[in-house]
């Protein structure tokens, strides 16, 4: 059974589930559990929902503490940036002290956090920072797009014996999809295919998923065949199957709501040119440009990829000569 | 029109009629400017994006501590930074323009709110990452002992904020460093939603939130924030210390947000005027805002200076009207002003 839910509240249901199952889950965070009528707090008590003050050092810390001596908590950071603050503990405590202690230790924590609202958030609110995250070997990085898979990363996240990033797209977080009822797992580390085609590949995260099926969608109607593929989780990167749907088309468009310098767009890219370089004839990367985000809407615009900037580059890669080399 | 920062001479004596005059004129410019805010959400749906956070509450905190400020010292405020540079005698067309993240804007459109900066007023710009601004504030004092500018620092940030690292990281330091910085915790009793007897540990203890100086071994205060008076003779023994090189001191200024945190959150187009403050929208407290409703320091103010024949009713009318007009003024100049030109987003990432 499936039942039609929205991005957000899918996301509540997989915690709720995962709660119910595993008596180890804790989930605090900054302003929630307020009062004694919060749900969660009803349903789970306040020895496992917390309220945290703005301290996102102690708050990850003691996640990861936590997480090394028998729970397994979910860190609830609201937005991506506020975990800059912590950023020792996310990229050089927790993903680091299973290996420095030789497979003894592990620290399966979960830190949740939205990224990328773009809506007038400015220059510290809107940014997409997955790509400090995804070269850290230890610390995985999923990014869903839909509300299904939204409910199933976020059950495998809380399963998954290492620390990971989940991140969601705050865009889409009233967006509506159908999302199986009762336990469902989207493994970790595998893409999936949003809209098959056999014209271009287009491979988007998170946000740009949406924007790219939209695309693909406009395309159709010219009688152009997109493939979507979501890679979902950005470490480990799934790369087999992004590089079968490029040997596939031959055309890839590589979309990415970060800016194009490190973005996830230039990683997929390496590993395409590296593992496609025969049956690629031509790739280009719809990024968000080298600034940080303005407020202003023209400017924000101007910035962050949209479908027009996405139909564009695939009219591109398909207009591109192939040259005999 | 307004009157800017006075003249240190002319704003010796604290409790002087010109003096009372000011701080009442500033508080009533800063109080209109919130409002014309939240009303432009209403009357303009969309023109202001993101989130912007007022200051209604905190005029007595703001105007009564700058009130002991000297022409040239620094003010680096939190994100909900409207208050200051208003203070400070940024024209107001340039702020609102900001907030509208027009073309004329004080940041040219690309801050907004929580982004206002106007380095020419002694205000170099704000941090939205909370508590991380403690830190440059202590930057900026560490400029102003080690140029011997005669600067000293005005640090505002919010109770919640007192929970960050960068505070404790930040005080340890000015204190070591004897810098010339007066720390201000803004008390208005809410970090977003949170009430902060659900987070803080002093105040957990019962405690004022001014006992963490007593951790940094510097001289700590709590003050009536709804009183502009007592707020600058705390205030101005702190600056004092901090003119003479004995260093920080950390003062509690106790209040109440008017307002909710900030307009209502959602994903665009869906409308985000300001929803009813926490205390009522969260926990069902609606004795608690009445309570501080009455207390409300701007009307507070206006009696005390009416009783002791400070102002008028006419006089006080008067203030009113031109910081209304000042402030219709600059609306209107938002409105019409452009947006930036999408181009114009490649400039300023690097000098
Ligand atoms: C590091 C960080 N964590 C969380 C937030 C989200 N946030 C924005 S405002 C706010 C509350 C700040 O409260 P306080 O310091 O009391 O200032 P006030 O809003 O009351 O002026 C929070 C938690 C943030 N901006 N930065
Ligand atoms: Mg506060």
């Amino acid at each position: 059974m499936a039942r039609e839910m929205m991005y957000g509240d899918a996301i509540a249901a997989a915690i709720i589930e995962e709660m119910q199952r595993d008596p180890n889950i804790i989930f605090y965070g900054q302003n929630m559990a307020m009062t004694e009528r919060d749900p969660m707090l009803r349903k789970f008590g306040k020895e496992r929902v917390r309220i945290a003050p703005i301290s996102e050092t102690a708050e990850i810390g003691i996640g990861i503490g936590a997480a090394m001596t028998g729970l397994r908590p979910i860190v609830e950071l609201w937005m991506s940036e506020f975990m800059l603050v912590a950023f020792d503990q996310v990229i050089n405590e927790a993903p680091r002290l299973r290996y420095m202690s030789g497979g003894q230790v592990s620290v399966p924590v979960v830190l949740k956090a939205g990224y990328g609202f773009c809506a007038g958030w400015a220059g510290q609110h809107s940014n997409c920072i997955y790509h400090t995250m995804m070269g850290i070997p230890g610390l995985k990085v999923v990014v869903p797009s839909t509300p299904a898979d939204a409910k199933g990363l976020m059950a495998a996240a809380i399963r998954d014996d290492n620390p990971v990033v989940y991140l969601h797209p705050y865009m889409l977080t009233l967006d509506k999809g159908e999302v199986p009822d009762g336990e469902y797992v989207v493994p970790i580390g595998v893409a999936d295919i949003k809209r098959a085609g056999t014209d271009v590949t287009i491979v988007a995260v998170g946000w740009m998923v949406k924007k790219a099926l939209a695309a693909a969608e406009r395309l159709a109607a010219e009688n152009i065949s997109a493939e979507v593929v979501d890679p979902r989780t950005l470490a480990p990167l799934d790369v087999t199957t992004i590089v079968n749907s490029v040997k596939k088309t031959g055309r890839v468009v590589l979309v990415d709501q970060a800016p194009r310098q490190s973005s996830a767009a230039a990683v997929i890219a390496g590993e395409i040119a590296e593992h496609a370089v025969g049956d690629l004839h031509a790739l280009k990367m719809v990024t968000a440009l080298d600034t940080s985000i303005p407020y202003s809407e023209p400017l924000e615009n101007f910035v962050v990829p949209n479908e027009d900037k996405i139909v564009e580059a695939v009219k591109s890669v398909l207009t591109q000569e192939v040259i005999a080399v | 029109m307004s009157r800017n920062t006075p003249k240190k001479a002319a704003r010796r004596s604290q409790t002087g009629t010109d003096q009372l005059q000011w701080i009442y004129t500033q508080m009533v410019r800063i109080r209109e400017f919130e409002e014309a805010v939240k009303r432009t959400f209403i009357e303009h749906p969309g023109v202001i994006r993101g989130h912007s956070h007022l200051g209604d509450g905190a005029e007595a905190s703001i105007v009564g501590a700058l009130s002991t400020r000297h022409d040239t010292d620094i003010v680096m405020p939190s994100y909900r930074c409207h208050g200051y540079p208003i203070v400070l005698g940024t024209p107001l067309r340039k702020m609102m323009a900001e907030v509208l993240g027009r073309k004329d804007g004080l940041c040219r459109g690309f801050g907004g709110s929580m982004h206002l900066a106007d380095p020419s007023r002694y205000f170099p710009g704000t941090s939205g990452i909370i508590g991380q601004s403690i830190a440059h504030a202590t930057g900026a004092a560490l400029t102003a002992q080690v140029k011997h500018s005669g600067q000293i620092v005005y640090c505002f940030f919010g109770d919640g904020a007192s929970k960050q690292g960068a505070f404790f990281e930040s005080l340890n330091m000015a204190a070591v460093w004897k810098l010339p910085i007066v720390y201000v915790l803004e008390n208005n009793q809410y970090q977003a939603y949170t009430h902060f007897s659900l987070e803080d540990a002093n105040a957990v203890a019962g405690d004022p939130l001014s006992k963490k100086a007593e951790a940094f071994s510097i001289p700590g205060a709590s003050v009536d924030g709804t009183d502009p008076v007592a707020v600058g003779k705390v205030v101005a023994k702190a600056a004092d210390r901090a003119r003479a090189g004995k260093g920080p001191s950390l003062v509690e200024t106790k209040f109440y947000r008017l307002s909710a945190h900030g307009n209502v959150i959602t994903v665009p187009p869906l409308p985000t005027q300001f929803p009813e403050h926490e205390a009522v929208a969260v926990y069902g407290n609606r004795r608690e805002f009445e309570h501080w409703k009455a207390k409300d320091p701007v009307r507070r103010f206006r009696a005390r200076l009416l009783k002791n024949r400070v102002l008028t009713e006419a006089s006080a009318k008067r203030i009113e009207a031109a910081a209304r007009a000042e402030v219709e003024d600059a609306v209107q100049f938002a409105l019409a002003s452009p947006l930036p030109a999408p181009e114009e987003a490649l400039q300023y990432v690097y000098a």
